[in-house]
């Protein structure tokens, strides 16, 4: 597409103030994605950012596209219409995990299951921000918030087992505090024909303060976070030194000293069967233990509206462009005279 | 029976039959009566019909709870209504004879199939003896008929096996009507064929068992019970039979056809509406794209993204459907975008009476969004007549850039009438004109574009994603007027709402006035909405054959109301509102108008019948029931 005008994050920032808690993750996000639009190559006017209700959903008045700020879980429902009757639209979906997971977890399931054209952006933080600091369906267990002063007992979602399970077609992880991984999965989000999946851990500095600490600071990093590259051995630590077998079935976090390289598990982000990358995801289900990000699944699968849009053509390529009046002549007529 | 010879019997005719067709859920009453109906549309009868089926399955076999029935209302002059009373009742089991045979007008006729009139089937039913043989029909003429029986020998040298052949013996019960009431064969016989294409064996079982049933009106020599009713002289031109639900589905087509922009509909599944995702999902050739969304929710919302796109964004439903869209519907209102939201009312609260119609969701409609939530409403009153509805919705969502509600209910969206089909040609276009430049100057002088900035109509312009330089934001939050900036501003929040409603207001400009129907110089009006229009039409006509005057309005647009209407009301020394809720559209004109509106109404999942509304008026017209 080289006739696309030549564009600076400038151009895709609005001149609204930006009303987030000052040190929100979602400033960190915000810059990675205008700085990336401009290298992806498309229009602002064909791009159009969708979302539902909450913090992480104000971000389309901060991008100079087209913007839809929704009702509270309805965003993905709201662009899978979009993106059915405008096929030539990039339609990006941002929301947090109370808004998608939570009040639109069936919209979500059913729109990744579809296979959607659309780049959901799930904002985790484990908390609900704007409401002022209730539990979420991602806080863990026993977390104390105003909505349970004695601590949740609920089971969290993990959301990449989630958006795995309910078919998702592309999956991918990653965090706030690595603009350069953010960008990376944000553009293999947009390369990908048909719904993907991206979770952001994101840190709320003012409900949930270091709720990925233990992971994405920048000294833990290396021996707690497990960069799933394709085609490449499991493996992490600042040397490499841990990696990641399958046991049985079941992954399992290893010393690549005591069962040699080769026993490593390979990824595979293609394998059309998702149990591996189901398995990789139940590694972590609490902050506190070695967790994978990058892309975990990516798989060619037919895009919704692609395939609405061809059922069209060929219906009228076999019955002709519709035509009212034989319509409306279509069941049995009779005259009067 | 009665003793005559058929010979020497020539066929009666009459002005109208209502036949009733009535049997277990399984025994394709459904389908007879469509047949019938088809047959008699063919013919030239003007005709209307009201199918009434339970709202499982198949409840069991033989039981009151599976009973299903078809009302057909066929006639030699124009008819609005199934008929208040079957002059027919065609009993396929004693559970079909106990559930309708109170409906059947003295004196009427009532043919049944001997053969269910088991002792099985009559407790089955709770009758404690056989009414065929204990006096309960006294009074009526009964025709009495193997059908059983003789639909498994017309099929005994088909290789067809009994079970199997049993289930064609509603073709005899066909057959049989078919002969009494002087019907054309060929067009069920050529059906046959068409419908099941390719299974030999069906084909020819009902075939044999139609022609069985047509036989045996001759044999069993019941001539004196033939009746025909002529063609009705309708309006000339080209005719089709068509129920609500298609002519809103067809109309829905038109719409996107005359606007020249795609049709999407939205919808989940549920009764009595989801014939039009089915009837849309097959028209994919004029470019219509149907979701069968996950929930109510979702289908409206993907309405709304679709509308926002620039197609035109439609929703289907039934009231418990309506319940749960409500927010997406009050977001619409916010973003002043097109959306139609189609709502086949049914009986309620609740999940209610899924099968069976209502129309009290008058009130939901004008009023079930939170914060003040203003939309236009339009009401369809014939089968028909849903198809000119559904392009009024359409033109009035998009030309006025705002969320409609079409009302509809389930005696529309399944009742058919033969429709003289409009000449496309003459079909009103709908004005889409979306933005394609920037309509306000900044303070640095520069041209931008103002989504909220608004027409002498308090219209927002429509920019679709993909035009360039209009790139903006828009969301529930409130809005700044001109701009659409976010804006909590006290003073903007007041005048935004004033300005909602305003727009709404105004569209009373953009639509007919309200019409007089009868005498306008009568003392009382009916004023009316929906589907009670054909009932009331009907009364109207034998208020007016004895010699009475009646004026009747009846309102396609119910919110805003017609500009004249106030004037219009208060000329009337008494105004009567039927309606089948508990006074809906009474209280609004009430609450508008400050006329002493009475209001008559129903709430028993059937239609008022024209009797019932002829009472109705006749009290109010103050004549004594000599006059009658």
């Amino acid at each position: 597409m080289t006739d696309v005008p030549v564009t600076t994050r400038k151009d895709w920032a609005t001149d609204q103030e930006v009303r987030w808690c000052p040190g929100c993750g979602d400033y960190s996000i915000l810059t990675a994605v205008q700085l990336l639009m401009p290298e992806l190559e498309v229009r602002r006017e064909d791009t159009v950012f969708v979302s539902g209700i909450g913090c992480a959903a104000r971000f389309p008045y901060y991008m100079n596209t087209y913007g839809l700020h929704a009702i509270h879980g309805r965003s993905p429902a709201v662009a899978t219409g979009l993106a059915m009757a405008r096929g030539d639209l990039h339609v990006w979906v941002v929301g947090g995990d109370g808004d998608m997971m939570s009040i639109g977890g069936n919209h979500l399931i059913h729109a990744l299951r579809r296979n959607v054209n659309l780049n959901i952006l799930l904002f985790n933080n484990q908390i609900y921000g704007l409401t002022k600091g209730q539990y979420s369906p991602t806080s863990e267990r026993g977390k104390v918030t105003k909505s349970t002063p004695h601590g949740s007992v609920e089971q969290p979602f993990n959301a990449i087992s989630l958006a795995l399970g309910a078919e998702a077609s592309f999956v991918a992880r990653t965090h706030d505090m690595d603009r350069g991984h953010m960008q990376e999965m944000f553009r293999r989000a947009h390369d990908h024909p048909g719904a993907a999946f991206v979770e952001v851990f994101q840190n709320c500095n003012v409900f949930n303060d270091g709720a990925f600490a233990a992971l994405t600071k920048r000294d833990a990093r290396d021996s707690m976070l497990i960069d799933l590259c394709h085609g490449k051995p499991v493996r992490f630590g600042a040397d490499g030194e841990f990696g990641v077998v399958m046991d049985g079935g079941r992954p399992r976090v290893v010393s690549v000293a005591d069962v040699g390289a080769d026993a490593l598990v390979v990824h595979d982000e293609t394998d059309p069967d998702p149990s591996v990358a189901f398995a990789l995801s139940r590694l972590a289900n609490t902050n506190d233990v070695p967790t994978p990000i990058g892309v975990f699944r990516a798989v060619e699968r037919s895009e919704y509206g692609s395939a609405v849009t061809s059922q069209i053509a060929a219906s009228q390529s076999k019955a002709g462009p519709g035509d009212l009046h034989k319509l409306l002549h279509s069941r049995p007529t009779w005259q009067v005279a | 029976m009665t003793e005559t010879s058929a010979r020497t019997q020539e066929v009666r005719t009459t002005d109208g039959i209502v036949l009733r067709f009535a049997g277990d859920s399984g025994d394709g009453m459904q389908l007879t009566g469509d047949r019938f109906t088809s047959a008699s549309a063919l013919f030239g009868n003007d005709l209307a019909t009201l199918p009434e089926f339970p709202a499982e399955i198949r409840a069991p076999a033989g039981t009151l709870a599976g009973v299903s029935s078809f009302q057909v209302h066929i006639s030699d002059h124009d008819i609005t209504t199934p008929g208040d009373a079957p002059t027919v009742l065609v009993a396929m089991n004693p559970a079909a004879l106990l559930s309708d045979l109170h409906l059947l007008k003295p004196g009427g006729t009532v043919i049944v199939n001997a053969d269910a009139f088991n002792e099985r089937n009559l407790a089955k039913a709770g009758y404690e003896s056989d009414p065929l043989e204990d006096g309960s029909l006294d009074g009526y003429t009964v025709v009495t008929a193997p059908m059983t029986d003789l639909t498994k020998r017309a099929c005994q040298d088909l290789g067809v096996k009994p079970r199997e052949a049993e289930r064609s013996k509603n073709f005899f019960a066909l057959g049989l009507v078919s002969w009494l009431y002087s019907r054309p064969v060929k067009p069920t016989v050529d059906w046959i064929d068409g419908k099941f294409a390719g299974r030999d064996t069906v084909i020819a079982a009902n075939k044999a068992a139609f022609a069985a049933g047509h036989a045996f009106g001759e044999t069993a020599e019941l001539g004196a019970s033939r009746l025909m009713v002529q063609p009705a002289a309708l309006e000339p031109g080209t005719y089709t039979n068509i129920n609500g639900n298609t002519a809103l589905s067809w109309g829905l087509i038109a719409a996107s056809q005359q606007a020249g922009i795609p049709l999407f509909l939205g919808s989940y599944p549920i009764t009595p509406a989801s014939d039009v995702l089915h009837e849309l999902a097959r028209h994919k050739n004029f470019g219509v794209r149907t979701l069968q969304a996950e929930d109510e929710i979702g289908a409206v919302g993907a309405a709304l993204g679709a509308a926002y796109g620039g197609h035109i964004g439609v929703t289907t439903t039934s009231g418990p459907g309506m319940a749960l869209k409500a927010e997406t519907v009050g977001l619409a209102v916010s973003l002043e975008v097109p959306l139609v939201v189609i709502d086949i009312q049914r009986g309620g609260p609740s999940t209610g009476l899924p099968t069976k119609t209502e129309a009290a969701d008058l009130l939901m409609a004008m009023y079930g969004r939170h914060g003040e939530a203003p939309l236009p409403i339009v009401a369809a009153q014939s089968p028909s007549d849903c198809f000119f509805t559904a392009i009024e919705a359409v033109r009035l969502a998009v030309e006025h850039r705002t969320p409609v509600i079409l009302l509809s209910d389930g005696y529309l969206a399944n009742s058919s009438e033969p429709w003289r089909i409009p000449d496309v040609k003459q079909l009103d276009s709908i004005a889409v004109n979306f933005a394609s430049k920037p309509n306000h100057v900044n303070d640095e002088g520069e041209s931008v574009f103002w989504p909220f900035r608004r027409d002498e109509r308090l219209v927002r312009p429509w920019a679709i994603p993909g035009t360039p330089g209009l790139m903006h934001r828009i969301g529930g939050i409130e809005k700044e007027d001109g701009s659409g900036n976010i804006s909590y501003e006290p003073d903007n929040h007041q005048a935004m709402v004033r300005l909602r409603a305003e727009r709404i207001a105004l569209i009373a400009h953009h639509i007919p006035p309200a019409e007089v129907v009868g005498d306008p110089d009568a003392s009382v009006a009916v004023v009316s909405w929906g589907s009670t229009w054909g009932a009331i039409t009907s009364a109207r006509r034998r208020i007016e054959s004895a010699g009475h005057r009646l004026a009747h309005i009846h309102l396609r647009h119910l919110n805003p109301l017609p500009a004249n209407l106030g004037d219009l009301l208060r000329s009337f020394e008494r105004v009567v509102v039927p309606e089948m809720n508990t006074g809906q559209l009474c209280r609004m004109l009430r609450a508008e108008f400050l006329v002493d509106a009475r209001s008559v109404t129903k709430v028993s999942g059937q239609p008022f019948t024209a009797a019932e509304l002829v009472e109705a008026c006749w009290e109010e017209i103050g004549t004594t029931g000599a006059a009658r």
